[in-house]
Order: structure tokens, then sequence, then C-alpha cells
């Protein structure tokens, strides 16, 4: 294991493990839930903790350099004197590192309306796996060749290492509102979450909690959300003021119109922020009804959400089990939480099954099987669900093409047997 | 509309042919990233609409649709995509292939943001998935991305889905002379900022309030359209850094070309009668710390001006891709290894 301090010790440590023909594993803050920075087969594990500065801020261009192990949130806070933010907040912001965000294509509640990580990153400098440095991306507009930057975005350590990163800062915008909608069914909110999207307004976050949840987080923090809702909305909004009043507006009869008890509008910063904050320690009020949990997370058309979240509660009910939603309803991105007491005996299997059969529900709903954890190990060998073997295949060639030696976290994201040569079935017109 | 059939049709007639082959849309930027050869097979896309959903924001259609038959249909439900070719009759396979970003670019981002999943016909005869149909998505590799802007050198785009979103409420375009960083800086959103050198032209979109207060706050006043883009026998796209722009222009002007500069992008389009006047906009760009990229004409000015980064890994994407050299040979970006094949 060894912790480098600049880019230049990345590479001598990529060298030394080519040397001696060991795999190399690159770590950020360790919160992926995919598994991607999980050491196998006895790689060396380089942690990029240490090279944590911020190199270089241009407010005019908004761009920020940063090393790999800033944390997603400290950014932020720098930047914010200068009214800018870096969009991307995961749940796990004040943890995660912008370097395992890059590696994940990371998302967060204020995705909806400005992309994922992937739309956020400019240009990178990363240690490939044979030791040497590449520029990819930049910023210059439409970088001459193939879109490598593109690609290595969501590479999950596969591909190299990320040794500095240059991101967009978006300008805090004039405008912010926070709803709070809360309802009697989690059908109806789901319906006004279509509604919302169907009546042409892109809200900056469009989240889901449904009942469970939603008294958890009432217990923890106290945000005032009604603790017998079957399920509640946070709504974000934002631009230019008179664009915003205008959703404020279309956004509340929407919901009454779907049946919404209440709308609350957050009548200031402070009650934003304590709303923000209800929403963003759902993870740690589970603390509270149960010592262990499994956070699932996959994507479904919008249009189909009802469905499939009727069938998530089946599920947990078929096994016992409970499951909880809080999630990015606005894109879909179901994050079904199963809830569980390891101590149990025989409840391991139950949770898996569980989580299998969620993500086939998902993926039966032409869903797909992350919408920002990423593959990893945890779902490489679901990939087959929704990849055929030369679509694989093709994922294998891009792999390949950045790392050929194949040190670079291996048996990550691909399932073996991924590249047609190493196949049981040979797809016709392979070559091999 | 299914368009499985014709997919597949289309990855055999690839696969069968022995010689070179090339994806054709409406040859409006045939020759952006250099001619093929002459003897090149043409193969078009197959378009329509294969699925569009409102209420999920996205649509699926064949490449070989135009632009303007994808901008028909999504204005029915009040939506649409920022593609903006300078010709409508562009299919958008063919915009995605050349990776040209629309005008508004500036609030909407790069094309290749809006391509959630591509299906692509590879040089031995399969179809191939990449991304997916939702709108996020981060299992496994980004093929769309790679897809967007290769020139049909690593596989022919044969369906596509792309994320819609709303048409604004008022669109407004907006001028005011000088030079754009000032009125850049004044706005909050504005769509586009282009600037011909005497005169910033603004698209606004939103509310009408909020577009009639940006208008205030630019100094702008209200224009029919924008500077038309620069016409010529030859064209090209610069590329530099957005702050260089202003400085870039009045050099621009002194080579004898037209041009257009997305303020706040880095691109800027340039025409010409002659090759010349294009090779000394190329130079231009270059000593701004870009280069540029030949669309038309000029057929000496091959590549883009400056080194390729990054050969090795792009020379093994193509040969993993397309081992014999068939697709599009001659096209960027691997012009001088390919053209030897
Ligand atoms: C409570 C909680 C809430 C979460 N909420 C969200 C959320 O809302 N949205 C979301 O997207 N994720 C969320 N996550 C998941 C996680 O925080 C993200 O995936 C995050 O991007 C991982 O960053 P990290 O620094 O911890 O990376 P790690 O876990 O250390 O690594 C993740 C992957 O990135 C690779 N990697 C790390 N650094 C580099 C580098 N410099 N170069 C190349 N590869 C690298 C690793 O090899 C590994 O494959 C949450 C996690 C927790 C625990």
């Amino acid at each position: 294991m060894c912790f480098p301090r600049s880019t230049e010790e990345v590479a001598a440590a990529v060298r030394i493990a080519a040397l001696h023909d060991r795999a190399f594993v690159v770590r950020g803050s360790g919160t992926g839930l995919a598994g991607g920075a999980t050491p196998l087969a006895d790689p060396l594990v380089i942690v990029m903790t240490q090279m944590n500065r911020i190199l270089d801020i241009d407010p005019v261009e908004q761009v920020a350099w940063v090393e790999p192990g800033v944390l997603n949130l400290d950014l932020s806070r720098a930047v914010a004197p200068l009214g800018l933010h870096y969009a991307p907040d995961p749940s796990s912001q004040h943890a995660c590192s912008i370097g395992g965000n890059v590696a994940t294509n990371a998302g967060g509640p204020h995705c909806l309306a400005s992309g994922v990580t992937s739309a956020h990153v400019r240009a990178l400098e990363v240690v490939l796996a044979d030791g040497s440095i590449a520029d990819l991306g930049g910023l210059i507009p439409d970088a001459p060749g193939y879109d490598l930057r593109g690609v290595f975005v969501g590479s999950e350590g596969t591909m190299g290492i990320a040794t500095a990163i240059a991101v967009h800062l978006t300008s805090n915008p004039p405008a912010v509102r926070t709803l709070l909608l809360d309802f009697t069914s989690v059908e109806a909110a789901a319906a006004a979450v279509s509604g919302i999207i169907a009546s042409g307004i892109l809200p900056a976050a469009l989240e889901m909690m449904d009942a469970q949840i939603t008294r958890a987080v009432e217990d923890f923090v106290g945000a005032g959300f009604p603790r017998d809702a079957a399920a509640v909305l946070l709504v974000e909004l934002d631009g230019l003021p008179a664009g915003v009043a205008a959703d404020v507006a279309a956004v509340e009869r929407v919901g009454l119109a779907e049946g919404a008890r209440t709308v609350r509008v957050a009548a200031d910063d402070t009650e934003r922020e304590l709303l923000w904050k209800g929403r963003k320690s759902a993870f740690g009020a589970i603390a509270r009804i149960a010592p262990d949990y499994y956070l699932h997370d996959a994507v479904v058309p919008r249009s189909r959400l009802v469905e499939v979240l009727h069938r998530v509660y089946e599920i947990a009910a078929e096994q016992r089990l409970t499951v909880m939603n809080v999630f990015h309803a606005g894109d879909g991105n179901l994050h079904p939480l199963i809830v569980f007491d390891a101590r149990e005996p025989g409840i391991w299997p139950r949770v898996h099954d569980a989580g299998d059969a969620i993500l086939r529900a998902c993926v039966d709903a032409g869903g797909v099987l992350s919408g920002e954890h990423g593959i990893g190990i945890e779902k490489r060998d679901f990939m087959p669900l929704i990849f055929n073997p030369d679509d694989l295949d093709a994922q294998a060639k891009v792999r390949d093409s950045f790392d050929p030696s194949g040190r670079a976290n291996p048996d990550k994201v691909l399932p073996a047997g991924s590249r047609c040569g190493e196949a049981q079935r040979i797809p016709e017109g392979a070559w091999i | 509309m299914d368009l499985t059939d014709a997919l597949q049709s289309l990855a055999e007639t690839v696969a069968a042919a022995t010689g070179p082959v090339v994806g054709v849309g409406s040859r409006t930027q045939f020759d952006a990233g250099n001619p093929v050869p002459t003897d090149a097979i043409a193969i078009a896309a197959p378009c329509g609409i294969v699925g569009f959903e409102p209420t999920d924001l996205t649509v699926t259609l064949g490449a070989g649709t135009t632009c303007a038959e994808l901008d028909a249909v999504l204005a029915e439900a009040g939506q649409e995509v920022a593609l903006d070719p300078a010709d409508p009759a562009a299919t958008v396979g063919g915009v995605l292939a050349v990776g040209i970003s629309g005008r508004r670019r500036l609030r909407n981002g790069p094309v290749r943001d809006a391509v959630l999943e591509v299906r692509f016909a590879t040089a031995d005869g399969r179809v191939v998935k990449g991304g997916g149909p939702t709108v996020k998505n981060v299992s496994g590799y980004d093929l769309p991305r790679l897809l967007v802007g290769s020139f049909g050198t690593l596989g022919l785009l044969g369906q596509v889905t792309l994320r819609a979103r709303a048409r604004p409420a008022r669109t407004q375009w907006g001028a005011r002379s000088g030079a754009p960083g000032a009125v850049l800086a004044s706005l909050v959103q504005p769509s586009a900022v282009l600037w011909g050198g005497t005169i910033t032209t603004v698209l606004l979109e939103g509310h009408p309030d909020d577009v009639d207060r940006e208008l205030r706050a630019g100094g702008l006043e209200c224009v029919s359209g924008p500077a038309p883009f620069p016409q010529g026998p030859h064209r090209g796209r610069i590329s530099v850094r957005p702050s260089a722009i202003e400085d870039l222009g009045p050099v621009l002007d002194a080579t004898g070309c037209r041009w257009l500069a997305e303020a706040g992008v880095g691109t800027v389009h340039v025409a010409a009668d002659s090759p010349d006047a294009l090779a000394a906009a190329r130079a231009a760009a270059c000593s701004a710390g870009g280069w540029l990229l030949r669309e038309a004409g000029a057929p000496e000015l091959d590549g883009f001006g400056i080194e390729l980064p990054n050969v090795a890994i792009m020379r093994r994407l193509k040969d993993a891709f397309d081992p014999e050299g068939k697709l599009a040979p001659g096209r960027l970006p691997l012009i001088s290894a390919t053209a030897s094949r």
C-alpha cells in the first residue's frame, strides 16, 4: 500500500508494480458502494488521500484544477466566496474524493438539471498502467481525436489513475426556492414527479423519500417533515427570479392536482438548509432503525417509476425484509435501501436475493444497472443482463486500449468472458 | 418503429464490403475530418423515430433521421434537442459523427452530453450497443462519448437515444456593439454569445420577464436573428481557450477570413475564399494555443495543425475496432497512419 504525494510518485508506484508484475488498485476515500476500490488478486493499493491540494482556481473561465484527493465538499467551500460551486453533490460529499467521483462518474441530488460528473470534468492528467503520464481532454473545446476524457470518466480505476482534474465551476443561481410536498401514497408522489417533468420544468433537484425514511429522518434531524406522510418530495428550483417563481407555482399546482396534502416553500436559507440536511442525513438516520443496510442503485425510465417501486416493496415483503426508498426521483434513479441486522441468522442470502430481484425488476422495466455508484465487483456479473457478448467485447476493447497489460484494477466492471477470445460462446463473425 | 432488422442489415452491409466504407447522411458536412477515398462505399443509417416518451424526455431514433425531422417530432410535445446544425437537413448521425455542438452549447453543454445510448455497426458486421436509454447511467464504459466526434472511424452509428428538454417559453436574440467579454459577464444564463468582430449577438431563452431582465442587464437591443455562419468554399472550426477569443478576432480579420466566434465556449467558425487564407487562420489559432479543424475545401490543411495527443491509445482503439482500416480511411484523427494501409 502506498500514499503518493505527487504525479511522479504515482507514476513511480505504478512502474514498481509493473516491475513486479503486480496489479494496482487506486483508492480515493473508500466511500464507493460497488467495491471498485476493493483489492483483488493481491495488488499494490495506491491511496490518493495525500494528494489533496486545490491547485488553481480561475474564476473567469470558471475552472478549478484539483488533485484527486480533494474532498468534494472542500472544493465547493473553497470557491463559495467567489459565488461559485462544484455542481455534482453526492450525499457522501463531505467524505468522497473528486478522484473517486471522476472514476465513478458520481451524481447527486443537484445533477438532475446540470448533469453528473462527466458534464463537469474538462481535463484530466492521468497515469496509465505503464507508468506514462497522459493529458486527456482540455480547457479548449473539442480536444483533437477520440474523446478519451469522456471514456476515462466512470472507468472505476480500470484505465489508469487520475492525478489532476480540471472541473467546471458553476455560478450560484440568483434565485433558489426549495419546496417540500407531502403525499398520502407513494403512487401520488411518483405521479407528481412525472407531472412536474412532463410540464416542462427541469428542477435543479427532485428527490423522493418514502414513509419509513421520512420518519427516520424526522426523528434524527427534526426538519419538520410530516411523520405521517406516505412519501415526500423535495423539489429545488433555481435560475432567474421570474422563471423560478413561475416554476414554484407550477410545481405547487401539479403537486396539489396529484393529491399533495401540503406544499411547504422554504422561507429562507436556514429553512432550505434544514430540509436538505434532512435529505442528506437519510443514511445516517437509518442507524436508528437497524444496524446494517444494503443500498442499491438502479435507474428506470421515469414513466415506469410507480410500477417499479411497487415491485420493490413486493420483493422486500417476499423476503421478509424492510426496504426504504430515498432517491433521485427526477431522473428515475432508485436507491432502494434494505435495512437489516446482520446478526440475524440466515439473513444475508435473503438480502442478496432481494437485491438481485430488485435489479432484475429495474432492468425488466427498461432500466440500467447503476445510475451513479458504478459496477465495480458488486454488479460486474450482472452486466450480461443489459449487454450482450458483442457489447461487452466492445467495452473490453476500450479498456484494453487504455491498459493493454490488464494490471489496472483487474476483475472489475467487466465480467469474466467479456473478451470474445475468452468467451465460451464465440459470437459469429468474431475474430479470434 | 423498430429498427432491429435495419441495424442488422446495416452491419451486414459493412461486413460484406471488401473495400473502404463510410457512413453518409445528407452530405452537409461530408468533408469534415477529411474526404474519404472516392471508391469508398457510402452507407446510410436507418431513419425514423423509434421511440419518443415525452414524460421521460428521451427520444430514440435512427441515426439517418434529419435534425429537422427530429425537431418537428419533438416540437409537437413542446420539447427539443439543441443540436442546431448550420443546415437542418443534416442527419443526427452526421452531427454526432462530426461531433459538432450547436451554437447553444454555452448553456446546454457539448453535443456529447445529450447522447445516452448508441447502437453502431462494427467493421466486422456486429451491432454493438453502448450506454443505456435512461437519463442517468454509469453501467459500463461510456461508448457513446467515444463514438461522438470519431468521424465514423470506429463504427457506423445506426441508432441513438438522446436527452430532450422542454422548449423555452421565450427565445429572443439581442445585440450590442463591442466585444463579448463584458456582455458575457453581465448575463446570468445566455444560451449563446456570438461575436463577429464588431457586434456581439446574444441568444436568451426562458421566462419572458427574465429574458427582458437579461436584455436590460446586457444593454442589448432585440434583433430578429443571429449573425449567419460564415460561408465560403474553404471552411474550418477553430478551438481556443475562451479567454483567447478577443485577441484572436483582430488577427483573424487580418487573414481575410470571415469568422464568427462562440464566446465563452472557445469555438470560432471560419470561412475563406482561398486555401491560403484558411491556412493563415489555422496559424493564428495555433499561435493562440489552439488548432483548426478543416471542415470543407483547402485539401492540404490536414489534421488539426498541432500534433495529435495520446496517439498510442487512439491507435489501439482504431486497431481494436477496425483492424483492417476499412472504416472511413483517411478521416481524422489518425490520418497518416490509416492512409498508409
Ligand atoms: C452514505 C453514502 C452516500 C453516497 N451517496 C452517493 C451519491 O449521492 N451519489 C453518488 O454518486 N455516490 C454516492 N455514494 C458513493 C460514493 O461516495 C461515490 O461513488 C464516490 O464517488 C466515491 O469516491 P471515493 O473517493 O470514496 O472513491 P473510492 O471508494 O475510494 O473509489 C471508488 C472507485 O474509484 C476509483 N478511484 C478512486 N480514485 C481514483 C483516481 N484518482 N483515479 C482513478 N480511479 C480512482 C477506485 O479504484 C474505485 O474503483 C455514497 C456513498 C455513501 C457511503
